[in-house]
């Protein structure tokens, strides 16, 4: 097995990884670029704690190969905050409503919860509890979850105007 | 099973190739048959690799083609290989002529799942649950295989052989998914029932039915975790055909399809619960889609 170099944008950054073919995105993004908000939970695809944003969809960093992420913008919680420090809204929201108990699960939630909003500014209650149903709390902390994520999309309606 | 596995690392070593056309996959086929394996979405290669399951010599990521991921219209609609489960459900032309497809996709697991796992990968994993296997069986789905001696169709139905088993030789791969156009006054339901949204299924069933007034004119009944593959339900179809549609003929039809069908016990539910909630899923699903039929929806 050989290393292989590859270019790729992580956080707006540009970046060059020299990768063995079997290692997972999570564990670059954890060990070699010390990002450690994106988790390993499962390994199976089932807890949804790894999410990342991979060229704008949600992706399982679990079960991805890190050397076929060449040429992608990859986007963790960290790079949610804007230059100037300002929380992303749903990061913010989460705050606001206490939605992480013991927050294991959360820069997942939050990652997710952002691709919701992109996709669809004003989801409804189910809609969000449908979208985030990949997303496990083991804490069971769903019910201010959801409202942190209906109280954001609130918050960028009028933000919008 | 995962006892003896770590799940944090993929342990095994291998060489990762990244495929730019279906020809350059198929002579890589060609030359090192059953030591490649194609990685799709990879989410469920890549749990199956971690759990030594599998242990390819050769990785070749199939997710760059750009061509394999086209889903187009001809006389029906034509599904690449790699389209994802998402961009399967949030087509226009699935959606508005495929009711139970999309409805198959947008059950299917969580979001995560949905926008990487493919078509494709969904067929050829070729596990009894599959949640879109029954819906294009209902569709008369075929499968186009691809080799370097040439292109093969196959009806789906003839694809599955057993559970991981599917009528693929080593040096062929599956470039896409044909559903023909259906007709007028068709109507489609898919209805599973599994521990939380987000699960495999406990039992899941397709049914699609073509209206004459109140006559079934024709009808397809599948369903998944039931038996060795997904089957159709050929004794609970054909119970249908010319008669005038009642819920009660439904009721029959469901029975008959529960008895069909040849469920085991296994960590996700019991022979006699699958056997039970079938019957209620083709009954739901037939009432559904003749609904839908008389509405003019697919």
């Amino acid at each position: 097995m050989n290393k292989k170099t590859i270019h790729l944008k992580l956080n707006g950054e540009p970046r060059e990884w020299s990768v063995f073919p079997n290692e997972l995105l999570l564990n670059v993004i954890r060990e070699q670029e010390m990002l450690t908000g994106a988790k390993y939970g499962c390994g199976i695809g089932e807890c949804g704690a790894c999410s990342v944003i991979v060229n704008d969809q949600v992706a399982l960093s679990c079960l991805t190969l890190a050397i076929a992420v060449e040429g992608a913008e990859i986007t963790t919680v960290e790079g949610l905050v804007k230059a100037d420090g300002e929380l992303d809204p749903v990061q913010a929201a989460f705050l606001d409503y206490t939605a992480y108990q013991c927050g294991y699960c959360t820069p997942a939630m939050i990652v997710v919860a952002r691709t919701l909003l992109d996709e669809n500014p004003q989801p409804t209650e189910m809609q969000v509890r449908e979208y985030m149903r990949g997303n496990l709390c083991r804490c069971t902390g769903y019910a201010s979850i959801v409202r942190a994520v209906l109280a954001a999309a609130e918050k960028e309606k009028h933000l919008a105007h | 099973m995962f006892t003896f596995s770590n799940t944090h690392l993929l342990v095994q070593e291998f060489e990762y190739v990244e495929a730019k056309s279906v020809n350059e996959t198929t002579a890589l086929l060609a030359r090192n048959g059953d030591r490649v394996k194609l990685l799709a979405g990879g989410t469920d290669l890549l749990v199956q690799m971690k759990i030594e399951r599998q242990n390819p010599l050769v990785l070749v990521n199939i997710g760059k083609i750009a061509g394999l991921k086209k889903i187009t219209q001809n006389g029906g609609v034509n599904i690449g290989a790699t389209a994802t489960i998402r961009a399967v459900e949030t087509n226009p032309r699935v959606r508005e002529l495929y009711t139970a497809l999309a409805e198959a996709c947008r059950s299917f697991s969580t979001i995560q799942v949905m926008v990487m796992g493919t078509l494709g990968g969904n067929i050829c994993n070729a596990s009894p649950a599959a949640d879109t296997a029954p819906a294009l069986l209902v569709f008369d789905a075929e499968v186009t295989l691809v080799s370097q001696s040439g292109e093969r169709r196959l009806p789906l139905e003839k694809f599955f052989l057993g559970p991981g088993k599917l009528a693929l030789r080593a040096d062929q791969m599956l470039s896409s998914i044909r559903l023909p156009n259906p007709v007028p006054n068709t109507g489609s339901a898919f209805l599973k029932i599994a521990r939380v949204e987000a699960d495999i299924a406990k039992v899941c069933a397709a049914v699609r039915i073509v209206r004459e007034g109140d006559t079934v004119r024709d009808c397809r009944i599948a369903l998944g975790s039931v038996a060795p593959i997904p089957m159709r339900a050929r004794q609970a179809e054909a119970s249908l055909l010319g008669l005038k549609f009642t819920p009660d003929l439904a009721d029959e039809a469901a029975v008959l399809a529960s008895e069909e069908i040849k469920p085991i016990t296994d960590v996700r539910s019991t022979r006699e619960y699958r056997q039970q909630v079938a019957r209620v899923l083709v009954r739901d699903a037939l009432n559904l889609a003749v609904a839908r039929a008389s509405r003019g929806l697919a």
